[in-house]
């Protein structure tokens, strides 16, 4: 304490004896932020320019798309083109796949991880230890281990073209989450469920009563990882759907392609609303959402 | 406020009836994962593994071959051999092209940048859109004809190359194209520097070190851990890359773009020959745990959440 005090002192003597310099500082301040943001402008401007592409390309005519040199604004914005592109490419029932698969998984990925979480984070168990570094290994064991048998299964069970191989695994919990509701479990202090304990509260009900309710944001964070992963997925739609009845935004994007071979406008506008769902979720939870991806050293 | 908190401790001591009812309930939670694991993940490695020394597709039925598919993959079939090169380079340029880039980006932006929120954004925000969005982009900024980029070297007097299209620029067109997802890596470097404490710093700086000096005196040992971690986990990720190619080149032209999982999906899926697809596989597998194993041998990341724990 007292260090520290003479510390502080010590430097207030120095700004005093300094004041004299203070506009000379906050000149330099400011010359650093200029200096950074004309460092951090060209960066930005060279990552915003294929959004601004995607922007301008999906208003505009045939014949603007085949000009040469490209036109960055088209003169007439062709908001129609996108109410065109969604009818012609049948979007309507690639969104409702999609967000039944994406409600049904963070449904399922966010009770069954959770629950599966809390004895890592709170019971002593023989295995547990053993038991932890199976998910953590199932973490890092790539998809396309598993991918041929998991189509041979299904296909036996007659799930090979509908949407339940896309469904129904989730609900046996996903490693990642696991992992990332142990390390947010383990944030809460274990003198609430003693405490909890001693006013008679069975193990499981601290797991409902606390520990739950006081993580509701890594909760939050789960269901938009979750969210996010099935709306972008590709390779498992493309593996397990054949019908496009069945097909989700990814795969009816992909579809859309051979449908729009010269009137890439449509492609692109469709393309550009895809991606305004993984963008909102991003958004609305941003800072959980960055504390997730540090925790888990996944990039989302 | 300790005592009260031993006291509390001491009063629900564990009997051995409470503790055979945590074990029973930590087993109970845990029974929709471990289920999960023997059917969907245990199970179907042990079943792709055998499949592996097997012929198998879906019309002929199964034939033993032991080492047979191994043995085609790694003497009699050159586009495997193909497959790997092309994904080894990517893997191996476009993950340390991004964990520079990345690590620059990260250092600007903590440097007390000001609306640090809005260019942390603008970095990031291609990362949360999908593979397919991304590919479907790029395919037309890399038109020859009419993309962007051919139409921005024109503006230079410049003729572009026919990029995605022409074998010798296409695996270099996506290595171009990953750059714009670098956003994710950037996160992860900047979480890491901003956990190197100032005193570090200050220290350096006192003792005369100018900013050269402190960049690779403190901040890339500091960081060292977390680039080593990412890079790793970026070749991972990089030797399972697949949606780019399948959509924007169908792994050629002349197979320029062929990765291994690309490979193995045609394999699988369009000539249906399980068992030798199985074997891919198992070679991917195989060079992805030879990574996972540099990752746990330096568990600096997991031995500080093991640390945080006992806290």
């Amino acid at each position: 304490m007292t260090a520290t005090a003479a510390a502080s002192e010590s430097k207030a003597i120095v700004s005093v004896g300094r004041s004299r310099s203070k506009r000379g500082k906050a000149t330099r301040a400011v010359l650093k932020q200029v200096l950074l943001i004309a460092l951090a402008i060209p960066g930005a401007a060279l990552f915003l320019t294929p959004w601004f592409w995607m922007v301008s390309t999906a208003g505009k005519d045939t014949a603007l798309i085949w000009h040469m040199p490209p036109v960055w604004i088209p003169p007439v914005y062709h908001w129609d083109n996108y109410i065109k592109a969604f009818r012609m490419g049948e979007f309507a029932m690639y969104y409702r796949n999609t967000a039944i698969i994406c409600v049904l998984n963070v449904i399922g990925v966010v009770a069954s991880s959770s629950l599966a979480a809390f004895p890592f984070a709170r019971i002593r168990f023989p295995g547990r230890n053993a038991l932890f570094l199976v998910v953590l290994s199932t973490m890092m064991l790539p998809g396309q281990v598993t991918m041929i048998p998991l189509y041979v299964i299904f296909s036996k069970l007659g799930w090979v073209n509908s949407l339940r191989p896309l469904i129904i695994p989730p609900f046996f919990g996903d490693a990642f989450s696991i992992f990332l509701l142990r390390q947010f479990f383990l944030t809460i202090s274990r003198e609430l469920d003693d405490a909890a304990r001693i006013d008679g509260c069975s193990r499981i009900g601290t797991f409902f009563r606390i520990l739950l309710p006081l993580t509701r944001p890594a909760l939050g964070v789960v269901a938009i990882f979750t969210l996010t992963y099935a709306w972008n997925d590709f390779m498992g739609p493309l593996i397990y759907l054949n019908s496009p009845k069945w097909f989700t935004i990814t795969l009816g994007l992909r579809r859309f392609v051979g449908k729009t071979s010269m009137d890439v406008q449509y492609l692109m506008a469709m393309t550009l609303v895809s991606t305004i769902v993984p963008i909102i979720a991003f958004f609305t939870t941003q800072r959980y959402f960055i504390q997730g991806i540090v925790i888990t050293g996944v990039k989302g | 406020m300790a005592p009260i908190a031993m006291n509390g401790r001491a009063k629900v001591r564990r009997t051995s009836r409470q503790r055979r009812e945590d074990v029973l309930t930590a087993y109970l939670c845990l029974l929709p994962w471990i289920v999960g694991f023997l059917a969907w993940t245990l199970g179907p490695m042990l079943f792709s593994f055998g499949l592996s020394f097997f012929r198998a597709d879906m019309l002929t039925g199964s034939r033993f071959l032991a080492l047979g598919n191994y043995k085609e993959l790694f003497t009699e079939d050159p586009l495997f051999w193909k497959s790997l090169r092309v994904t080894a380079t990517y893997a191996f340029v476009s993950v340390p092209l991004g964990a520079a880039l990345a690590i620059a980006v990260a250092m600007l932006l903590n440097q007390n940048i000001i609306f640090l929120g809005f260019w942390r954004t603008v970095y990031y925000l291609p990362s949360v859109v999908s593979g397919v969005a991304v590919s479907l982009l790029w395919l037309q900024i890399f038109n020859p004809r009419m993309g962007l980029l051919n139409g921005a070297l024109k503006v230079l007097g410049i003729t572009g190359p026919k990029w995605i299209y022409d074998s010798n620029w296409a695996l270099p067109s996506l290595i171009i194209m990953s750059v714009w997802g670098v956003g994710g890596n950037m996160l992860l470097y900047l979480a890491g520097l901003q956990g190197i404490p100032t005193q570090l710093y200050e220290a350096a700086s006192m003792d005369g070190a100018n900013a050269w000096h402190r960049f690779w005196n403190v901040t890339m040992p500091m960081l060292s851990p977390t680039i080593f971690f990412n890079v790793i986990m970026g070749l991972i990720g990089s030797f399972q890359f697949f949606s780019q190619p399948l959509i924007m080149t169908g792994g050629g032209p002349n197979n320029a773009t062929l990765s291994m999982v690309l490979y193995l999906y045609n394999k699988a899926f369009l000539q249906t020959q399980f068992g030798y697809a199985s074997a891919i596989a198992w070679v991917l597998f195989a060079i992805i745990i030879c990574f996972t194993l540099l990752v746990v041998r330096s568990s600096n990341r997991w031995v500080y959440y093991e640390g945080e724990e006992r806290r």
